[in-house]
């Protein structure tokens, strides 16, 4: 999280990083214990991992996007940074998969010691957030530390994290960043902020500080000055990305639309196609629902409680004793849909979407957010239809 | 305590009815905070897992649950010993908030197992007469044999309190039928009036029309509603209803709030 | 005394007319009102006192089904053909009532219609609360699983 000191105005910051200024980069941050998270090309895709040095980053390497559709191409440039985008966001590691709680121990006597976990002190450098994803960390930093009740583990992992944003300059064919307000440009709450430039001047970096911490690194790296040319080109190439959006959503109140369609006729027919496998919401990076398990030792008498991902199109996830509240995938699929662009806002004050267009990439059945939004949006336009018998 | 389970020794595991068993349950070291009525707890079977469950009595900083063993970790929670401990994370939800029916007339009315988050209310309106207007209970059970706490009406004596029930078996000589008939023994002015309703969401939906109908206003008319929950910090996502989060916008809710929710199927 | 249920319900004019058929009539507790299968040619309104309406059952006491107090209409059988009660009453305190000849108030109602509007929209709407709530007893909501089976 940014350091509760006034963050050092961005622009007085901006200098230019080449290509030893970012193998520098990832050099200092591991000097300092950081672990640095970055994007890799591996296994077919844009995975994130942890970065031994910058020579690991996926250069040359692009993605072709499409709803339910994702491959790797080379890039006829060496770009870095010019894909959007993959399987995996930032919640992997701030909120993982799989955690344990708590250890509970209990005597011969019947007595019981519970002892809360103690989240190993990490401390993450993520190279390579995009505008829409620090949308999203901030977004789950809301649901998991933003309330009444805060999640420590959460909490210890996302304090330790400095965060790299990289625009964009390069959207997928399934990005929306501009219609959720969330990128192609940096917004507020990285540490530091860099902008891939390539041309006949160079490959270089565009970087601004937004922490003293950032400015303190970047002071540290061999850099130049931020010239004319360099922030022009940088400037224009996130604007043009902004026009250049694969997707939009519908320009109208999203948490109005939903809010008003509960009883759409265009569940059915999304349901119709919906595998309800909970693809999207593992995607998703603000997704954050999840489930507990309850395990004992052999003896019994050692006990562990672990957390993990959960999905709300499982059928399991609304039970009571008398079965599913949400027992139709149109139940679930609308439950998934409103949550994202309307409830969010009741119950965060903000929306769970950002615009990043992964759920329409892993749907398994190409299912795209935005069709369905803007189909909705037209049913609402249509004349409500009167529930009336035929003629016979 | 939220996020880790304090332990609680079981003082006493009674029967209440066939299908039920009252705990009680006293800290064995740092207690939770104060709960509220209404509001509820995480309780922990060792091993098996968690349910949430509103508390039933807050006497002599003891807690008490009534729960019905429907699942794995009820059906392990109701059958522990006396002497052992259990888990309990608390206090979580909205309260019945009590205090800001001061001065109005008020209408209790549980249908089943649904008297027992009701029973630490009536016992704080019991304590503090004069801050409100005339108490009403209205209690609706399966059977004769299915009311609880039923010694414990008699005692509360003041106030109307009826009973009735689904089915009535050769010794009963009270009332038969749905609860809301009790409505028109009871004592109250409806726009002057706080209810406070819990039991199954079809007999909540029933007895809101029913108190609209008859005048009470939808947010003076507080219900307390069930969702599946897991970690009761608002951070799971399970217990959503529309834009509520059970565990934190609820469980009690004002029917202003909650019967647009309960309309929708599946929501 | 306030009008309570079908009294309350009753424009004032029609009311007045009606009450001008009724007498008041008291039952000890334990009388039996009427039985099952007995000739529907009366009706009550309770004012204090509580009735049970039951269905007998060979080898056990009878079932009560429901329980009828102050304010409330006692039989509507009365109304519409086979005229006949399809249950039992019994006075389960002592009953105070005003007691209506059937076929006096029907009647009354021929040449009355602003009276048998009103009248017959009060009996629908009690045998509609009493249908809704016969329906809601038998999804056996407090039983162990609410309305639905163990999942």
């Amino acid at each position: 999280m940014p350091s509760a000191t006034a963050p050092p105005d961005a622009d007085s910051t901006a200098c230019v990083l080449d290509l030893e200024g970012i193998e520098a980069l990832v050099r200092e941050l591991r000097a300092r214990g950081r672990t640095v998270i970055g994007p890799t090309a591996r296994d077919g895709a844009i995975v994130l991992a942890e970065l031994e040095s910058a020579d690991e980053l996926p250069y040359g390497w692009g993605v072709e996007l499409e709803a339910g559709y994702y491959r790797m191409k080379r890039r006829t440039d060496a770009m870095a940074f010019a894909h959007s985008a993959g399987p995996q966001s930032w919640k992997n590691f701030l909120h993982p998969e799989r955690a344990r709680q708590w250890t509970a121990d209990r005597a011969p006597d019947g007595g019981m010691t519970v002892r809360a976990e103690r989240p190993e002190p990490t401390s993450f450098a993520f190279l390579g957030v995009r505008p829409c994803d620090l949308r999203a960390i901030q977004i789950q930093d809301r649901v998991m530390i933003g309330g009444r009740h805060r999640d420590d583990a959460y909490e210890e992992r996302r304090t330790g994290a400095f965060l790299i944003v990289v625009e964009c300059v390069e959207p997928g064919a399934t990005c929306f960043c501009v219609s959720m307000g969330t990128g192609p440009a940096a917004q507020p709450g990285y540490d530091l902020a860099l902008t891939e430039v390539l041309d006949d001047s160079g490959h270089r970096f565009l970087a601004r500080a937004g922490t003293e911490e950032g400015a303190e690194i970047l002071e540290s790296l061999p850099h130049r000055p931020a010239d004319d040319i360099t922030r022009t080109r940088a400037r224009e190439d996130v604007e043009a990305a902004a026009g250049r959006m694969g997707r939009t959503m519908p320009d109208v109140d999203l948490r109005a639309l939903l809010a008003g369609t509960l009883d759409a006729e265009r569940w059915n027919d999304v349901a119709a196609r919906c595998l309800t496998c909970g693809n999207c919401t593992m995607a998703c990076p603000t997704c954050f629902c999840t489930t507990t398990e309850d395990v004992t030792d052999l003896t019994g008498d050692h006990a562990e409680r672990w957390r993990r991902w959960e999905s709300c199109y499982d059928m399991d996830f609304t039970h009571l004793p008398g079965g599913s509240v949400r027992s139709t995938g149109r139940s679930r699929y609308r439950q998934w849909l409103t949550h994202k662009l309307g409830t969010w806002w009741d119950q965060f004050d903000s929306s769970g979407c950002v615009g990043c267009g992964r759920c329409i990439v892993w749907c398994p059945v190409a299912i795209d957010i935005t069709e369905e939004a803007h189909a909705l949006h037209q049913e609402s336009l249509e004349p409500q239809a009167e529930t009336k018998g035929e003629a016979s | 305590m939220t996020a880790v389970p304090l332990p609680y020794r079981v003082v006493s595991n009674r029967p209440e009815t066939t299908d039920t068993r009252t705990l009680t349950l006293r800290p064995v070291g740092e207690a939770l905070p104060a709960f509220a009525p209404g509001q509820f707890a995480m309780l922990y079977a060792f091993g098996v897992g968690e349910i949430p469950v509103s508390v039933a009595g807050l006497q002599d900083g003891a807690l008490t649950h009534t729960l019905r063993g429907v699942g794995a970790v009820s059906r392990a929670l109701c059958a522990v010993r006396p002497g052992t401990q259990v888990g309990v994370r608390g206090p979580f939800g909205t309260g019945w908030d009590l205090p800001a029916a001061t001065g109005r007339d008020l209408l209790v009315v549980a249908g089943g197992i649904g008297l027992a988050p009701l029973r630490p209310l009536v016992q704080a309106a019991l304590s503090t007469p004069r801050n409100h207007g005339r108490l009403n209970i209205l209690i609706g059970a399966r059977t004769p044999e299915d009311l609880l706490y039923r010694s414990e009406p008699d005692a509360w004596g003041r106030p109307y309190c009826g009973m009735t029930v689904d089915r009535a078996g050769p010794e009963w000589t009270g009332h038969v039928g749905v609860v809301t008939t009790l409505l028109d023994q009871a004592a109250f002015t409806p726009h002057e009036t706080t209810a406070f309703v819990c039991g199954p969401e079809v007999m909540i939906r029933a007895t809101g029309r029913e108190l609209l109908h008859r005048g009470v206003p939808a947010q003076h008319i507080r219900v307390s509603l069930e969702r599946n929950m897991h970690c009761a910090t608002g951070h799971c996502g399970h217990c959503q209803l529309g834009p509520l989060l059970l565990c934190r916008d609820g469980p009690v809710v004002g029917y202003d709030r909650a019967e647009p929710l309960l309309a929708v199927r599946e929501l | 005394m306030k009008p309570t249920g079908l009294l309350a319900a009753l424009p004032e004019g029609p009311r007045e007319r009606l009450m001008e058929l009724g007498r008041e009539v008291s039952f000890p507790a334990g009388a039996r009102i009427f039985e099952e299968g007995g000739r529907a040619d009366h009706f009550w309104v309770i004012r204090d006192g509580g009735v049970n309406l039951d269905i007998h059952v060979p080898g056990r006491r009878s079932a009560v089904v429901e329980t009828l107090g102050a304010g409330r209409l006692l039989g509507w059988s009365w109304l519409c053909p086979p005229h006949q009660w399809h249950l039992g009453a019994e006075a389960t305190s002592p009953v105070h009532a005003w007691e209506f000849d059937a076929s006096e108030v029907l009647a009354l109602c021929e040449r009355d219609p602003e009276l048998d509007h009103a009248l017959l929209t009060y009996v629908v709407e009690v045998i509609g609360r009493r249908l809704r709530a016969a329906r809601t007893r038998l999804l056996d909501l407090y039983g162990p699983y609410g309305s639905g089976s163990p999942g």
